[in-house]
């Protein structure tokens, strides 16, 4: 079992917490990301570390409440515990684990969308700790639902907010800023790094490749154990299939086939949504009704 | 004395492909007693040696024939830390049973069901004999808690050895718990309380922890102060055919679909983890993995069909599987081979071409080889594949553990007297050792690598010698 030490409540439905789990937070490193399962009955969700206290023995994530897994997690409150905890899993940032020689006089922009931006934080803060600063780019909904912007001040050399409704910053699309950077403000880039959905990181790879700016993206496909036992997460790379959860998350955008990605992500989610609402009838109903509701998915 | 075998009383095909609960209700003990009566107490016992854990069998039956239960236990214990388990899954056949003399004439004792009795009785009655060493202070680490994994730490503890398990999934057991399904092998009344008792001994088990990423072997040696580790990290890669269209929708490692259903418990609708509750399965492969995912498909509402491109002669799963597959409605296509997966518009499965395939001349193996019959092309009808081609061991540990050497297949290197790898003081057995192979296997090869490692601390002189 693994104590929830913290809980805050960033913006409407996105969360962050402190997990104890001293054996992860020995050995985490930005990039990687944990199994989570709430309690006996849940699934195993893949969740990226988005920080780390080795000292304090805590690995923190940040997650929105899509679906059942993360509404349960989001119930859950400090002192309370969650069943299992398993990380650090897949590699490291191939990018920040480099040495300060590499990284040295490279320009590097990281573009991070929605709940994707958590973990891009700790990248950016270990980067500036090895004294290399870097651009940042976020991409939200709106103004209420913008994370990090304060840490990212801290850290970033230029930080860039794009509003999809524009009640803060730049009105539009992270690849709209980026193409604006590049085009008329005059920025060039050796490396582009981009957390978020699916849906970003494809137009993102999609524009960086007319640049033939290399990009790297974090996967984040369906997976069941992330160890590399079943291929759940498999993702086809420059035509050869990988495993996410042993191989990734972390890829050559440019290389991925994002269409087979997405499609496979969207797989269950008809039993996904059949799950979801049988937990929202059990919250107002009698418990005897799940039997029923179950029948419902066969 | 009789020639034919006590039969084992089962749950009706037509009702048990609507559960998962288990298809052999095992003997009673009037059964059992019985059929223990047919054992000609040879002098010379053949069945023992067949025993990859040489358990005394004569001795066990006798025991349980003159209603001695607690002595049978006993007897079962001292050569098998997991008799509830293996009296289940072993393939008896080829191993005790297939030596038993009563055989020649007639069949052969049911020298696993009556194993299955004795430990089913025990674990019900609530006996157990926890006898062991006194502590040695001695810290063993054991990667895995699969059967090779739990032999191991079983055999440690008995010894007096201070034995930790590192697990990497929430539950312990490996495939006895993620692979091998409800219906062949009880999770909760049989593998969890056959488990409990192991750990009763006084093993420490840490579930989710991945050596390689959560924790290193030379972390646990230098930092924790292991003074032995041993590997049974099994055999958990699975591969893939490689043909078009493998990774649509609903095309799925039989690891994925058994994982879902076993170790997340997919099946029940209280549990959270999503299936793919496909019309018409098809699973490629006819060992027993393949049968336990089309039988699974089976009993989640599916018609299911293994396709193999061997004959009937040469399928690799037990003929009781194989049987009970059949019965339960499992369609053969022997002699067939994918060569695409067809996709629909929206991604997911909708059909699969095979060929025909005839055997040529046996090869270097000993096997004919199958070979593709021009122009016999077909479409099966499908939305679900579950490839069963085999697996190969993680490469995790092997590669961030310096100093350990494997095979071209990934396995493990080791020292085949005492299950030391190529770096002294860690020893490995069992499927990350051999490949794929079967639960009893990997059983005796932990066995071996606790007395190997206990050989090592002796020389060491860290213990007395016993």
């Amino acid at each position: 079992m693994y104590k929830i030490i913290r809980k805050k409540e960033l913006v409407s439905q996105i969360y962050l917490m402190d997990i104890e789990a001293p054996r992860v937070a020995k050995n985490a490193n930005p990039g990687q990301f944990v199994i989570v399962k709430v309690d006996e009955v849940g699934e195993r969700i893949p969740l990226t570390i988005c920080d780390y206290h080795r000292e304090e023995g805590t690995v923190t994530i940040v997650f929105q409440t899509l679906g059942m897994s993360t509404k349960k997690l989001a119930a859950l409150e400090e002192g309370d515990y969650i069943r299992d905890f398993v990380g650090p899993l897949g590699n490291p940032s191939e990018v920040v684990m480099d040495s300060v020689e590499h990284l040295a006089g490279k320009k590097i922009v990281f573009v991070a969308g929605g709940v994707g931006t958590a973990p891009v934080y700790p990248q950016v803060k270990m980067l500036k700790e090895k004294g290399i600063d870097v651009d940042v780019i976020i991409g939200t909904k709106s103004k209420s639902t913008l994370i990090f912007e304060e840490e990212f001040n801290q850290v970033a050399k230029n930080l860039y907010v794009c509003t999809d409704d524009g009640s803060y910053g730049f009105q539009g699309l992270v690849t709209d800023r980026l193409k604006k950077l590049m085009e008329e403000e005059g920025k060039a880039y050796d490396l582009c790094v981009a957390i978020g959905p699916m849906i970003m990181m494809k137009f993102v790879s999609r524009l960086t490749a007319s640049y033939k700016l290399k990009t790297i993206v974090s996967l984040n496909p369906i997976m069941v154990d992330g160890t590399g036992m079943c291929g759940a997460c498999r993702v086809t790379v420059g035509s050869e299939v990988k495993f996410a959860c042993v191989d990734g998350p972390e890829f050559d955008a440019h290389l991925i086939d994002f269409d087979e990605a997405m499609r496979r992500q969207s797989m269950f989610k008809t039993a996904e949504g059949k799950k979801a609402i049988q937990m929202e009838q059990a919250a107002v109903h009698a418990e005897g009704e799940l039997c029923e509701l179950g029948e419902l998915q066969k | 004395m009789k020639l034919d075998r006590v039969p084992v009383r089962e749950q009706e095909p037509a009702k048990r492909i609507l559960n998962f609960q288990e298809v052999s209700y095992g003997y009673n003990q009037e059964e059992a007693v019985e059929e223990a009566s047919r054992c000609l107490q040879c002098k010379n016992p053949k069945c023992v040696g067949g025993c990859p854990v040489a358990i005394d069998i004569p001795k066990f039956i006798r025991e349980l024939r003159d209603g001695d239960m607690k002595a049978a236990r006993d007897t079962l214990g001292k050569s098998s830390n997991l008799p509830a388990v293996c009296g289940r899954v072993c393939p008896q056949e080829e191993q005790c049973e297939g030596k038993c003399i009563v055989g020649i004439r007639g069949t052969a004792v049911n020298i696993g069901k009556l194993e299955r009795y004795v430990a089913d009785w025990a674990m019900a009655e609530g006996y157990r004999n926890t006898e062991k060493a006194p502590s040695n202070h001695i810290k063993v680490a054991v990667i895995g808690s699969g059967p090779a994994g739990l032999t191991c730490a079983g055999d440690l503890a008995k010894l007096g050895y201070e034995v930790t398990i590192f697990e990497a999934l929430h539950e312990p057991g490996g495939v006895l718990v993620y692979g091998i399904p409800e219906f062949r092998l009880p999770k909760e009344k049989v593998v969890r309380e056959e488990i409990k008792l192991l750990l009763d001994l006084g093993v420490t088990l840490e579930t989710n922890v991945i050596v390689g990423r959560t924790v290193s072997v030379e972390n646990l040696m230098k930092d924790e102060d292991f003074k032995a580790v041993f590997i049974g990290s099994g055999a958990g890669l699975p591969m893939f055919m490689g043909i078009k269209g493998e990774n649509a929708n609903g095309v799925m490692s039989a690891n994925e679909y058994l994982t879902r259903a076993n170790l997340m418990k997919a099946f029940r609708s209280d549990y959270d983890t999503p299936i793919s509750h496909g019309k018409k399965v098809v699973v490629v492969g006819a060992g027993n993995v393949a049968m336990d995912a089309a039988r699974t498909a089976v009993r989640l509402g599916a018609e299911a069909r293994l396709v193999y491109r061997r004959s009937e002669k040469e399928i690799p799963a037990r003929a009781e599987e194989v049987h009970h597959a059949v019965e339960e409605g499992v369609i053969l296509n022997l002699l067939t081979n994918p060569k695409e997966i067809l996709v629909d518009e929206k991604g997911f499965v909708k059909g699969m071409v095979c060929v025909k395939m005839t055997l040529g001349e046996p090869d270097a193996s000993g096997r004919r080889k199958p070979l593709e019959m021009e122009g016999t092309e077909h479409v099966i009808d499908c939305d679900s594949v579950i490839m069963s081609l085999g697996t190969s061991p993680n490469p995790l540990i092997a590669s961030t553990t310096p100093g350990i050497e494997t095979n071209r297949r990934g396995c493990i290197l080791i020292n085949e007297e005492n299950g030391e790898t190529t770096s002294t003081g860690i020893f490995a057995g069992g499927d990350a050792v051999t490949g794929s192979a079967t639960v009893i296997l990997a059983m005796s090869a932990g066995k071996k690598a606790a007395q190997g490692i206990h050989a090592e601390m002796v020389k060491k002189g860290l213990v007395p010698e016993v």
